[in-house]
């Protein structure tokens, strides 16, 4: 193996890891404010939450694209593997997404007439995100390989862990969802958020723990990878840190600030992430192969990473000029002013 | 119950990405529209362009949002469903639609969040940028994906080794052969289609007698759209025949229902082909017409259907109607364009009442010859599903015909119920139409009705607001 060859795949091991984080970040508020929808009874409470993501939804929901077209393109092997093994959560979570994505249009047209299109949005995003955990939860149990292709049955995914793994997503994407809220909506809305955050986080440390127990038990590189040393002298800050910025998002939800809640979920979404990462590296589709068993030619890699390094800046920058044009408060009924 | 999984990923397939690719060609066509019309609006500061624009921007972000969460689908289901292709093929098609999801994605989907809720809080000039981009990024998604299915009909720059294609020559397998007609085929093909739905529109607005300004603008707009890019079409088409001739001719001979390759090909005006008997039935044909509009010779011969294998042609029957389809809609939209011009120059365009009726009726028609036309190139490629080669029975996944059944049931009922109730929502928004209610609910948030007092009228009468006094329409839409 060439130094490039040892390289390239632990470059875009990088940047599709990135693309999935911001992904789960980005469409994670989307998707849970739509979970919280149920808990929003009145009609504008629920169009203020609609709204407070509108803007947004389209160019979130992209980063799902890269992800999966990202894999594909650098690691076509692992796509062609992983999209077989979770073929029916992976479909039905797109078709859940179908419902998630048009509810933002319908609903407003239907009115008044609009039920149907809060349930679609809730039920869809409800259902994406709990099939986006049971992939990730799949995933990590790891998948059946024969002779570099799929060799398991149409429901090796579905165990215990993958589905705790969904309901954990779930209250995790909630959490966002409601730590947006208290950072951009007033009134009732944003009492909603407050009211709803605290049990949120304190489920979404519960399921934190559980996985962080669960994996390590279940499999055992991945307590090898923890607990050997000197890995366990140098790991323990993560999950310390994980605790502590817990601790800190509980407080300034208690204190009535509006932007510390959503920005500490969200470096507690990354350092649960880093975590799952380092259980994992380098392997890409557990338990055997890895991000340079599964690469794609470096001509391949190299050709889409000479436009990545130039585009991916750009998309960046102008994503934050949108968030930066929407900045403030929603407030009830008026939309954007 | 035996399910073929090969036949049920490929119509699972085919359902996915026609009803698909209606809204990329919509809003392909839609964003360059809403753009002009935006630089009209900002270069003559006639309030109709813009009453206009801000009307199509709510079809637009309807349409938008059917085409992405429909192309999500799709830009997994290589995997899920065809995952030999995709491991086959990842190297050299997989970075053409990375580079559509960063150069043109990302723009269009960023870009639609100001050109939709922009309106209170940027200056126009850059709402007119942002609807540029969303224009320019639709067209750029267009030029990628297409690319990476023309290398799929016309494959070059690569070199196959154990099994997997690796890229040799970049320049070529972007630039294949068939790239530059398809991609200037479909990229018209949008904006003729969109033309149509913008006359038709027009022309069930004057009918109505409402929003009279606008209908006209959009009706010379559309007439003049029509007239120069349903012709340039045909020559489009034309050329793109001829490639096809060149690089896959057993398609071209299903296509004119062409079976002997030593006779001089005849235009095959209607017939029923028949492949055991390798003849067409009940055949009206121009004797040839065929070899002239081909070769260029009245006499000349290109290959028929006998001249290849059995094992590799591909359905006749489908391929040779598709094809009839398509052309007989891009002649008939060639004449529209002609009928309005010449209206247009006699100065009755506006109140021809025949030509505004037939007109009201043209919007589907766009669509119908679009999917025509990818059923005309994605059946005449098979059995290859990247031409010469892998085989579309050798690309499939790995998964039980039970799941593709399963889920196949599953897109077919939502698809049914989500897009339907799409197209019945984008009629009602053309019901309302660009002076109503819908462009007043637009200064707060885009398609966002809900003033106290709107609401409390729409109770008191039971009606949408926005449905002026005016004659109600008949809604071609249905």
């Amino acid at each position: 193996m060439t130094a490039m060859e040892w390289y390239l795949p632990v470059i875009w091991a990088g940047l599709i890891g990135t693309a999935v984080a911001m992904y789960v970040i980005l469409d994670g508020f989307d998707l849970g404010i739509a979970i919280l929808f149920p808990f929003a009874r009145r009609e504008e409470e629920r169009d203020v939450m609609m709204n407070s993501v509108a803007p947004f939804w389209d160019g979130n929901e992209t980063w799902l694209v890269l992800g999966g077209g990202g894999l594909w393109v650098a690691f076509p092997l692992a796509y062609s593997i992983i999209m077989p093994a979770l073929y029916l959560p992976v479909i039905g979570m797109l078709l859940a997404l179908v419902f998630r994505g048009v509810a933002f249009e319908f609903r407003w047209i239907a009115k008044p007439r609009h039920r149907k299109w809060d349930i679609a949005f809730a039920g869809g995003s409800i259902i994406a995100s709990f099939l986006q955990g049971v992939i990730l939860g799949g995933l990590l149990q790891g998948v059946a390989v024969e002779d570099r292709q799929f060799a398991g049955g149409p429901f090796d995914w579905l165990t215990p862990f993958s589905i705790f793994v969904g309901l954990s997503v779930v209250t995790g994407y909630a959490l966002l969802g409601a730590t947006w809220l208290i950072m951009r909506t007033s009134g009732p809305v944003q009492d909603l958020g407050r009211r709803l955050a605290p049990t949120l986080l304190l489920v979404v440390m519960a399921a934190m723990v559980v996985i962080s127990l669960w994996t390590p038990l279940a499999i055992d590189r991945v307590a090898e990878r923890w607990f050997s040393t000197p890995n366990i002298f140098l790991l323990w800050p993560i999950p310390l840190a994980a605790v502590l910025v817990a601790y800190i998002v509980w407080r300034a939800i208690g204190q009535g600030r509006e932007a510390v809640p959503f920005f500490g979920t969200i470096v507690l979404f990354l350092l649960g992430y880093a975590g799952l990462v380092i259980s994992n590296v380098p392997y890409l589709v557990p338990p055997d192969l890895t991000f340079w068993d599964t690469a794609a030619a470096p001509a391949s890699q190299i050709f889409f990473l000479m436009g990545t390094i130039f585009l991916l800046p750009l998309v960046l920058g102008y994503t934050a000029f949108v968030y930066w044009v929407f900045r403030g408060k929603i407030a009830p009924g008026e939309g954007y002013h | 119950m035996e399910f073929d999984p090969v036949t049920l990923a490929r119509i699972q397939f085919a359902f996915t990405v026609s009803f698909h690719i209606i809204f990329p060609a919509f809003t392909i066509g839609l964003s360059a529209y809403i753009a002009v019309l935006l630089l009209m609006w900002m270069r003559t500061g006639q309030e109709k362009y813009h009453r206009l624009a801000r009307f199509w921007t709510k079809i637009f972000a309807i349409s938008f949002a059917m085409g992405v969460v429909s192309g999500i689908v799709l830009s997994y289901q290589f995997g899920t469903n065809w995952s030999r292709f995709s491991e086959f093929s990842g190297n050299v098609i997989g970075p053409l639609i990375g580079y559509e999801v960063l150069m043109a994605f990302y723009l269009e989907a960023t870009f639609l969040g100001i050109l939709l809720f922009g309106w209170n809080r940027l200056p126009p000039w850059l709402i007119t940028l942002a609807s540029v981009l969303v224009a320019l990024g639709t067209a750029t998604s267009a030029f990628w994906i297409l690319s990476a299915n023309s290398w799929m009909q016309t494959p070059a720059g690569h070199e196959v080794r154990d099994g997997i294609a690796y890229p040799v020559d970049w320049l070529r397998v972007i630039f294949n052969p068939s790239f530059p007609y398809r991609f200037a085929h479909m990229l018209n093909a949008a904006y003729l289609t969109t033309a149509a739905v913008v006359l038709a529109v027009g022309a069930r607005y004057l009918l109505a007698g409402r929003h009279g300004e606008e209908s006209r603008t959009m009706l010379r707009m559309a007439v003049g759209m029509i007239a120069v890019s349903a012709p340039l079409q045909l020559v489009i088409g034309d050329l793109h025949g001829l490639n096809t001739l060149e690089h896959q001719p057993v398609k071209v001979a299903a296509m004119e229902g062409h079976w002997s390759g030593e006779e001089p090909g005849h235009l095959v005006l209607f017939g029923l082909p028949d492949e055991e008997e390798r003849t067409n039935h009940f055949e009206i044909a121009i004797p040839h017409l065929g070899s002239l509009i081909l070769t260029h010779d009245w006499d000349g011969t290109y290959p028929g259907m006998a001249d290849f294998p059995e094992d590799e042609w591909p359905p006749v029957v489908n391929v040779f109607f598709t094809f009839r389809l398509m052309v007989g809609i891009g002649l008939l939209l060639i004449a529209t364009g002609f009928w309005g011009l010449y209206l247009w120059w006699r100065g009755r365009l506006f109140d021809n009442s025949l030509f505004l009726r037939t007109a009201s009726y043209m919007w589907p028609l766009g669509f119908v010859a679009i999917v025509a036309g990818w059923f005309v190139t994605e059946q005449g490629r098979q059995p290859w599903l990247v031409h010469g080669l892998m085989r579309t029975v050798d690309g499939v996944s790995p998964v039980p015909g039970a799941s593709v059944a399963s889920t196949l049931a599953l897109f077919v009922f939502i698809y049914g119920v989500v897009f339907t109730m799409g197209i019945f929502y984008i009629n009602r928004l053309i019901n309302r139409g660009p002076m109503g209610e819908a462009i007043e609910a637009a200064a707060g948030l885009p398609n966002r009705p809900m003033s106290a007092a709107e609401e409390a009228a729409r109770e008191a009468t039971g009606r949408e607001p926005g449905e002026g006094p005016g004659r109600p329409l008949t809604a071609p839409k249905g």
